[in-house]
């Protein structure tokens, strides 16, 4: 299946996200409501193009394109934060819950999709059942506290191409405080629906995510281990 | 890539339209409410930064020396209607403009504080090559709230663009939050970002809300208590515009002033960055900086006592408090704001 076939387009702000539908729910009558897995794509990547070969997911599969990304809106002039991007996700879990609070998903991500992925968990964590983090581009971040991080405007011949050259710069140096990152895991154990609502599966670990890993409540384990955890 | 060879003024605005939704106050001949000493820049124009459409703002003879001004977070440079003729009396081009979503620059789809910085590196490029400087030379800054923190960080991050800085009221602290408990600080956040992520989910069809234009100043006069009604309403002329709604409804509720600002942003937020930073940077800065503090806490202003301030002031700088005056020390205080500033900046060159 290409990425294009099976797209809903979702309005977030002045952005048009694709949120791409990688496998249908079951329709059986006989199966109970199946839980959809969100994948959160990388700095730089796009949705892949069919339900990737780690995922071990018996229900539905979405994919979404992050602003500036893939067949999503690319914006003028820059901007970007990962607040803008849980925001996209946010959009997106909206649709997968038919906006019913009482309906949930799992949501993998790799790199920035991880640490996103760790945001959404923390801000809708009654509607997360389990944030998977895995390895992936934008995964690090940038500084943890005060620099001296400098500026410069691109040149007009790189602008409106996806991925958003803008969305790179940015987004590779974004400040990620450990202490910030950990306030989404307080959230999460305080909401979420799972007795461990994180599983951080990567090899890497940024500081933001060793702190995550440490914290309490959060499984640090392989990724076959994480998909039964939220089965 | 500038548009600085064709400058143009606003398009004629509807002054009977203007005049027939004034609410009696007489407005000059380009539909604004007069206050003494306040002008329209001499030169308005639009810039393309990076895709986007600014509007730049100019005071003062073209040749002059350029300096730069730079509003605040839900403000417009013609905020600085009083302040930057006086600045510009003193030999200066004075050059502002209204930030991304703010005034009449472009609505974007986003915005983020690195955004507004490399829009302020774009404005820096354009007032000194249209100076006729072909290379990057230091030229005064003058940052008022949001703008003097901005530019406060950029003084850290490129230095040799500031001849001299001048902060007004934009010296963040610490959130203004009073101490609470661990569990009482998750549940706030909790509701901040729940709160944050609703408005974003409604974000793309919001209007603002139009009012009158003295119904509007009065709302206004909310964030800004100490600033006079005339200088309020003003604002509403300046910074908003006239908007019909329904025309075959006498009592639409869309029809009226409403501010030009973007719709969908919104004060407060969260995020990782912490306003206490800003003074480390302080601390570091090369160049002469002048801090102009106001005495008075308003809603509007980051609420520093100002001997917080004093310990990371850099080595050649002095910071000047206002006894009385509130956060918009250039509006309440213009004549005394302006001359500190004029001493401070020297002989244009």
């Amino acid at each position: 299946m290409s990425v294009s076939e099976r797209v809903t387009w979702l309005r977030h702000n002045r952005v048009d996200l694709a949120l791409h539908e990688l496998r249908a729910a079951d329709a059986s009558p006989t199966r109970r409501a199946q839980r959809p897995l969100l994948i959160l794509h990388g700095l730089g990547e796009a949705t892949p193009a069919q339900v990737p070969s780690w995922v071990e997911w018996c229900g539905p599969v979405f994919g979404l394109d992050f602003t500036g990304h893939g067949q999503s809106t690319v914006p003028a002039g820059g901007g970007y934060s990962s607040e803008t991007l849980l925001a996209d996700a946010d959009h997106a879990l909206a649709e997968l819950t038919g906006d019913d609070a009482e309906r949930s998903i799992t949501v993998v991500g790799r790199g920035l999709g991880a640490y996103v992925a760790l945001q959404l968990a923390g801000a809708r964590a009654p509607q997360i059942h389990g944030a998977i983090l895995l390895d992936g581009p934008g995964l690090a971040g940038g500084a943890t506290g005060p620099s001296s991080m400098s500026y410069t405007p691109l040149p007009t011949s790189l602008v409106g191409q996806t991925p958003d050259q803008y969305g790179l710069i940015e987004l590779s140096r974004e400040l990620r405080p450990a202490d910030y990152a950990t306030s989404f895991v307080r959230l999460a154990n305080g909401g979420s629906p799972a007795a461990t609502p994180i599983a951080v599966c990567a090899t890497f670990r940024p500081m933001w995510l060793d702190a995550v890993a440490a914290a309490p409540g959060v499984a640090d384990v392989d990724l076959a281990d994480a998909w039964s955890l939220y089965a | 890539m500038f548009a600085y060879d064709r400058p143009v003024t606003s398009g004629a605005p509807d002054i009977e339209r203007r005049r027939a939704a004034a609410d009696g106050l007489d407005l000059d001949g380009h539909g604004e409410v007069p206050v003494p000493g306040a002008e329209r820049p001499a030169r308005s124009y639009d810039l393309e930064v990076g895709g986007l459409r600014l509007r730049v703002h100019e005071w003062g003879d073209p040749d002059a020396p350029p300096m730069l001004l730079m509003h605040g977070g839900f403000d417009f440079a013609r905020t600085f209607d009083g302040f930057a003729p006086r600045l510009a009396a003193g030999g200066w081009r004075v050059v502002s403009w209204d930030q991304r979503g703010h005034g009449e620059s472009e609505h974007a789809a986003l915005y983020s504080w690195d955004g507004d910085m490399r829009d302020a590196l774009a404005i820096f490029d354009h007032a000194i090559s249209t100076s006729g400087d072909e290379t990057t030379r230091p030229i005064p800054v003058v940052g008022h709230s949001k703008g003097g923190a901005l530019m406060t960080q950029l003084a850290d991050a490129q230095p040799h663009r500031f001849r001299c800085l001048v902060n007004m009221d934009g010296i963040p602290y610490k959130r203004n939050i009073p101490e609470m408990a661990e569990h009482e600080r998750t549940t706030m956040l909790a509701n901040d970002i729940a709160g944050w992520l609703d408005h974003r989910r409604a974000a793309g069809t919001k209007q603002r809300r139009p009012d009158t234009l003295t119904g509007l100043a009065t709302r206004r006069a909310r964030m800004n208590p100490r600033l006079p009604e005339l200088w309020l309403q003003r604002l509403v002329t300046t910074g908003g515009e006239l908007v019909d709604g329904d025309r075959t409804d006498p009592d639409s509720k869309d029809a009226g002033w409403r501010w030009r600002l973007d719709p969908s942003m919104r004060f407060g937020g969260f995020g990782p960055w912490r306003p206490e930073w800003m003074l480390l940077r302080l601390a570091g800065l090369p160049m002469p900086f002048l801090g102009v503090l106001g005495s008075e806490m308003e809603e509007m202003g980051w609420g520093t006592p100002p001997d917080k301030v004093a310990p990371y002031l850099p080595l050649d700088s002095r910071c000047e408090v206002l006894d009385g005056v509130g956060h918009f020390v250039h509006i309440e205080q213009p004549d005394l704001v302006a001359g500190m500033v004029l001493e401070f900046l020297g002989t244009p060159s």
